[in-house]
């Protein structure tokens, strides 16, 4: 017994080092205004005319890339776990390889790429086709969360799908489903919980970034991670940031929590 | 499975145990160490080598973006440091909120020999008795142009409104930056706190925002150098570099009269050590020193020392390095406008970001 506690506490000291206490933090920050006094103001903040763009901003384009990135990844997870490989192969590997790059950097290149004179554009010129405009717009911030953060929605999709039983595609397949009819019926409701799972990882990051909007956006278009982040950085109101986080965290949660609902036994987790 | 378990952890571990002991070994020099707080690219890293060699001090250096990044770390104490260099409305902030230190003069020789007169009565504007700050660099802010894509003479702030540069112009994604050029256009003082004016200085800005192709703080200069955009609101320390890069570049003050400014090395209260900072300090007033760092990052140089060192007759009576001031009447420095004041610009910033 007295082992197991010993084993349990790096791990004690780390949750609440990093995030019991700067979630309290955040909490007292939230609620409380310079002069140390109680105050919701912080939190009603949200509703103020930028703010509430912000958000509301966030949410479309977080929205978008999910429902992109959820396109893209699952017909690739489908393919992926047809091929009968093995986590570990080769495919896979290449797959995540960009995700072994800092995820700065990567932002950057796009960057590089968009560009009115960048590669991209000096390719299309030179083959005389008309320019791409995207960079410093909303499509390129879709772009770069799209490319960020599609893994994220592979990696659980794929894992859903190859703990599939076979026997239950042939089961199905001996009682006269045709192709469709598997797919509907018997694949895509037992690959909900990666979906789900996707989803999430997903939807959460991309509703938070502020790295993405700022290098492929221009600093043009305020998201309301940039809000909150130049609260921090640059205004220095710490109570009104934390307080807008506090908005932004409810947001997570209800997300967490509707994919928890569905996705009841872990199954789409990535490991 | 566990036996790859072991394995990586016992790599981890050796990693771990070879980059602490590593540290362990190269964090003080043999005379301590000085933590250095400096704006991005704005030393020549040659110096820090040579300081270290000459001092036995080892140097700690970070760098900061912009002013209002730099204060919330200094003021929390969250990273001691025992050298900064923010710029003069940022540093009569630090006055006002007694963060900073008193210099001892007679352990800075080389700072009160060599940066000229003039410049320690600027800074006046916001050291009033000279007594925190040691001028590190100084300059102007302008314009900067690309000659092959701007067919009009460039005098005034107004060009950065006219619809025919639309989705070529930067400008700087800072708030002070962003509403001086506003201000001075309306001609008004960039340290205007009158309510109206920044009102309509903000007005302005949201009217500019559909032309701008991108707010930038660094990324001007290699931007500019790239021709992605015609205008650029610039450092003129950033002005030679690029025209060395992009011969087709060319830098302007407008006539309406912008921003002077200084940046000082000052001593937080906090630090840590007090006396390797004046020794740091005063090392980077030695003309050699201040030389080679003018040379690398072609900021203009108070250094009157260093400035007579300077080998290239053309950079020495350049007229963006050293211009001649005199010619302007409308030239103005950053004044700290309190906590008010700042509250009023960052929302007013805000609503032109959001916009």
């Amino acid at each position: 017994m007295n082992r197991k506690k010993a084993l349990q506490a790096p791990y004690l000291f780390w949750s609440v080092m990093f995030i019991l206490i700067p979630l309290c933090m955040i909490f007292y920050y939230g609620f409380t205004d310079k002069t140390g006094a109680f105050t919701l103001e912080n939190i009603m903040a949200i509703a103020t005319a930028e703010h509430a763009k912000a958000l509301w901003l966030s949410m479309l384009l977080s929205l978008v890339s999910t429902v992109l990135c959820l396109v893209i990844a699952y017909p690739l997870a489908m393919i992926l776990s047809s091929m009968n490989v093995s986590q570990n192969s080769f495919i896979v590997v290449i797959f995540i390889l960009p995700m072994w790059m800092n995820f700065l950097l990567r932002t950057l290149a796009w960057q590089t790429l968009l560009e009115k004179t960048g590669v991209i554009n000096n390719i299309l010129s030179f083959l005389h086709l008309p320019a791409l405009n995207i960079i410093n717009t909303p499509p390129a911030i879709i772009l770069g969360m799209v490319y960020n953060f599609l893994p994220f929605m592979v990696l659980p999709i794929y894992n859903a799908l190859v703990k599939i039983d076979k026997n239950v595609i042939n089961a199905a397949k001996d009682l006269g489903a045709n192709q469709v009819q598997t797919f509907i019926r018997i694949i895509l409701p037992l690959s909900i919980p990666g979906v789900i799972s996707g989803i999430t990882m997903v939807f959460v990051p991309a509703l938070t970034t502020f790295v993405i909007s700022t290098l492929l956006g221009g600093s043009k278009i305020l998201l309301i991670g940039n809000v909150i982040e130049q609260e921090f950085t640059r205004a220095g109101n710490w109570y009104l940031g934390s307080g807008l986080s506090i908005v932004l965290m409810i947001f997570i949660i209800v997300n967490m929590v509707l994919s928890s609902v569905f996705d009841k036994d872990g199954e789409g987790a990535i490991l | 499975m566990k036996k790859r378990l072991i394995a990586t952890t016992a790599v981890l571990c050796t990693t771990i145990v070879s980059l602490l002991s590593g540290c362990g070994a190269s964090s003080e020099g043999k005379n301590g160490q000085v933590i250095v707080y400096n704006w991005g690219e704005y030393i020549d890293p040659e110096t820090i080598t040579m300081f270290e060699e000459e001092t036995g001090i080892k140097v700690i250096y970070d760098e900061f973006e912009t002013n209002e990044i730099m204060y919330p770390k200094v003021e929390t104490g969250a990273s001691l440091c025992d050298v900064v260099c923010p710029s003069d409305y940022m540093i009569q902030k630090m006055i006002d909120n007694d963060l900073l230190a008193e210099l001892d003069f007679d352990k800075l020789p080389n700072a009160t020999e060599n940066i000229g007169a003039q410049y320690w009565e600027n800074s006046k504007q916001f050291d009033a008795e000279n007594k925190y700050s040691v001028p590190y660099c100084w300059g102007t802010v302008g314009i900067l142009y690309n000659k092959t894509m701007v067919d009009e003479p460039v005098t005034s702030w107004s060009i950065l409104w006219n619809e025919k540069y639309a989705d070529n112009i930067l400008m700087q994604d800072s708030v002070r930056d962003a509403f001086m050029v506003a201000l001075k256009l309306n001609g008004c003082s960039m340290n205007s706190t009158d309510e109206k004016e920044l009102e309509a200085a903000m007005q302005a800005l949201i009217d500019q925002k559909p032309l701008v192709q991108a707010y930038v703080i660094d990324e001007v200069r290699d931007k500019m150098i790239g021709g992605e955009a015609a205008l650029g609101v610039i450092y003129s320390g950033e002005a030679i570099y690029t025209q060395r890069e992009n011969p087709d570049l060319e830098y302007v003050i407008p006539e309406e009269g912008t921003n002077i400014w200084i940046d000082s090395w000052v001593v937080p209260k906090n630090a840590p050590n007090m006396e390797n900072a004046h020794i740091f300090i005063d090392f980077m007033c030695r003309p050699d020193i201040a030389l080679k760092n003018f040379e690398y990052i072609t900021y203009s140089t108070p250094n009157e020392g260093a400035k007579e060192l300077i080998e290239d007759e053309d950079i020495r009576n350049s007229s963006i390095a050293f211009p001649d001031l005199s010619q302007y009447d409308n030239l103005e420095t950053f004044s700290y406008l309190g906590e008010e004041g700042d509250e009023l610009y960052n929302e007013l910033w805000k609503k032109v970001k959001s916009n």
